[in-house]
């Protein structure tokens, strides 16, 4: 179990994370093609290969600047919505952090939080649109909640709420995005954002409850 | 289904190799940005309000094939079917401003909107002027008291050539982004595919259609249409789009416009040249006139089999900056 995150930590987990959602393209792709265009596979793949790549040749010596280095990799080399949103996830999320030497189970809860607001803000949406932040938005939730229990249960809850917000966008009609036009053609199928935010969660917390 | 056939070296580098290809086509009017794919044109003149346009590569001549004289000053590159990230288009709007500032003109798309608006924040801070135009001439994309929610289609390229005349003509941005503005509020676009495209990187169809389906609607990425239809002829098609965009400004008698009919990829000019046929039969009963006529092929998406149809209504402001010249790869005029 890991409790507390510190530079060398949080870029160990964000190198885990980013391998996790490269290895995961594929799944990615077919989940897209069935109410987008198909290329939210290849575009998490660009964003967190730019972001490995980052991790290793940059200077990271505190969890901020090594959220907003991942953040910042993602969105010069993503494109489209998703490197706007994710991109903003971790840049915004990373200021959460600011002036701490370590992350602790409330500075996950609040780089959610904040991570959260920017993305509504940037994206003018709400819960509901069947997007990425309906997994978001259950995991902070959930993340806040479990606090008083340590980082990896922290992050665990925040995993799982993820998975349950995946899938309730199967039954959202998407409002916004590509998939906009296909109205009631969109339900049935869970939104790939929104499984991209329970992949990036599901890896960090097999690496914080291991390592 | 198999996977398209396509003629390419890796299909992860399918950008940066088309943009190599574009900036030799121009022979030395544009250069790329270090780094970046971006495209610039070389001549700007100096206190020239500038214009960028730009979004996902895939889709060729638009976007990037479209900067020259009086078109773009220059274009921001995004990967294929997404759209640009904020310091591609930021580093492309300093190249093109000066100091008049920069008119960004792009599709209505979320991921357009948002990359274009972190930049327009990051240019302000810089104390560079930056105004938006969105194109929203699609009219299958949402109701017409919902024109914010419609995307950009072939109506992109009157908007680009009415922008680029205004812009090389006229001395203040807001008085560019005002002929842009009433441009786009003149402009209906509707489409039909019969086969889908596909991205090179994945391989794989956007979406798919049976062998007898067409879809009425559809959108340039394969969003999905307004209706899934059994094949039907080329009259019936155009009839179809035609009541759509006629009814949707509305277009009057009397009205006078231009009309464009764009392939989508894969249609031939002798099925484009047919579905003119058409229309042209269908305007003059509606007794409007047609100022001039644009059928070719600018807003592509890969193979997709399909055409659209644009007509802009006009008065002698827009008729001015349509009737420019213009050069650049995509569309030229004497």
């Amino acid at each position: 179990m890991t409790e507390t995150l510190n530079a060398g930590s949080s870029r160990a987990m964000l190198e885990a994370v980013s391998r996790f959602v490269i290895e995961r393209t594929d799944m990615l792709t077919d989940a897209d093609l069935a109410i987008g265009d198909g290329d939210h596979g290849i575009g998490m793949r660009r964003g967190f290969e730019a972001a490995l790549s980052a991790l290793e040749t940059q200077s990271v010596d505190t969890p901020e600047s090594a959220f907003k280095v991942v953040g910042t990799a993602i969105l010069s080399n993503t494109g489209g919505a998703a490197g706007a949103v994710f991109g903003t996830l971790f840049r915004a999320g990373s200021k959460a952090f600011a002036g701490k030497d370590a992350i602790d189970g409330d500075g996950f809860a609040a780089f959610l939080e904040s991570g959260l607001e920017a993305v509504i803000k940037r994206g003018g949406v709400t819960e509901g649109q069947k997007t990425m932040i309906d997994a978001i938005g259950p995991a902070a939730r959930a993340a806040r909640g479990n606090v008083g229990k340590g980082l990896s249960a922290v992050v665990a809850s925040a995993a799982e709420a993820s998975l349950s917000g995946v899938e309730a966008t199967r039954d959202m009609i998407a409002t916004t995005g590509k998939a906009r036009s296909l109205g009631e053609r969109s339900l049935g199928h869970p939104d790939p954002g929104a499984i991209s935010i329970s992949l990036i969660l599901k890896a960090m917390q097999e690496f914080t409850a291991t390592a | 289904m198999a996977n398209p056939k396509k003629i390419l070296n890796d299909p992860k580098k399918v950008v940066p190799e088309m943009i190599e290809g574009l900036v030799a086509a121009n022979d030395g009017r544009l250069y790329k940005l270090d780094n970046l794919p971006a495209l610039i044109r070389t001549d700007i003149p100096d206190g020239k309000v500038a214009l960028l346009i730009g979004g996902g590569s895939g889709h060729e001549p638009l976007f990037h094939g479209f900067v020259g004289k009086n078109m773009g000053d220059g274009a921001a590159c995004g990967q294929v079917f997404a759209a640009p990230s904020p310091d591609v288009i930021y580093e492309a709007a300093k190249a093109v401003n000066r100091g008049k500032g920069v008119l960004f003109l792009y599709g209505n798309y979320a991921g357009d909107n948002m990359n274009f608006d972190m930049a327009t924040e990051m240019l302000e801070d810089d104390g560079i002027d930056v105004r938006t135009v969105r194109v929203t001439d699609d009219v299958a994309a949402a109701p017409p008291e919902r024109t914010h929610d419609r995307r950009g289609i072939a109506g992109d390229i009157y908007m680009i050539k009415i922008a680029g005349g205004a812009s090389a003509e006229l001395d203040s941005l807001y008085e560019v982004e005002r002929v842009a503005r009433k441009a786009i509020a003149n402009i209906r676009s509707m489409g039909v595919a019969v086969a889908a495209g596909s991205i090179p990187e994945t391989g794989k169809l956007t979406f798919e259609l049976a062998e007898d389906e067409i879809e009425i609607g559809m959108g340039a990425h394969g969003e999905a249409g307004i209706a899934r239809q059994k094949m039907k002829p080329a009259d019936a098609v155009a009839d179809e789009l035609m009541e759509k965009i006629l009814t949707d400004l509305p277009f009057r008698k009397g009205d006078e416009v231009a009309l464009l009919i764009n392939n989508l990829g894969a249609t031939t000019m002798m099925e484009m040249l047919i579905v003119n046929r058409r229309i042209r039969q269908i305007l003059e009963r509606e007794g409007i006139k047609v100022h001039r006529t644009d059928i070719g092929t600018w807003l592509t998406v890969q193979e997709m089999a399909g055409f659209s149809v644009t007509l802009m209504k006009l008065d002698d402001e827009l008729k001015h900056y349509l009737d420019m010249p213009a050069e650049s790869l995509g569309y030229s005029r004497m």
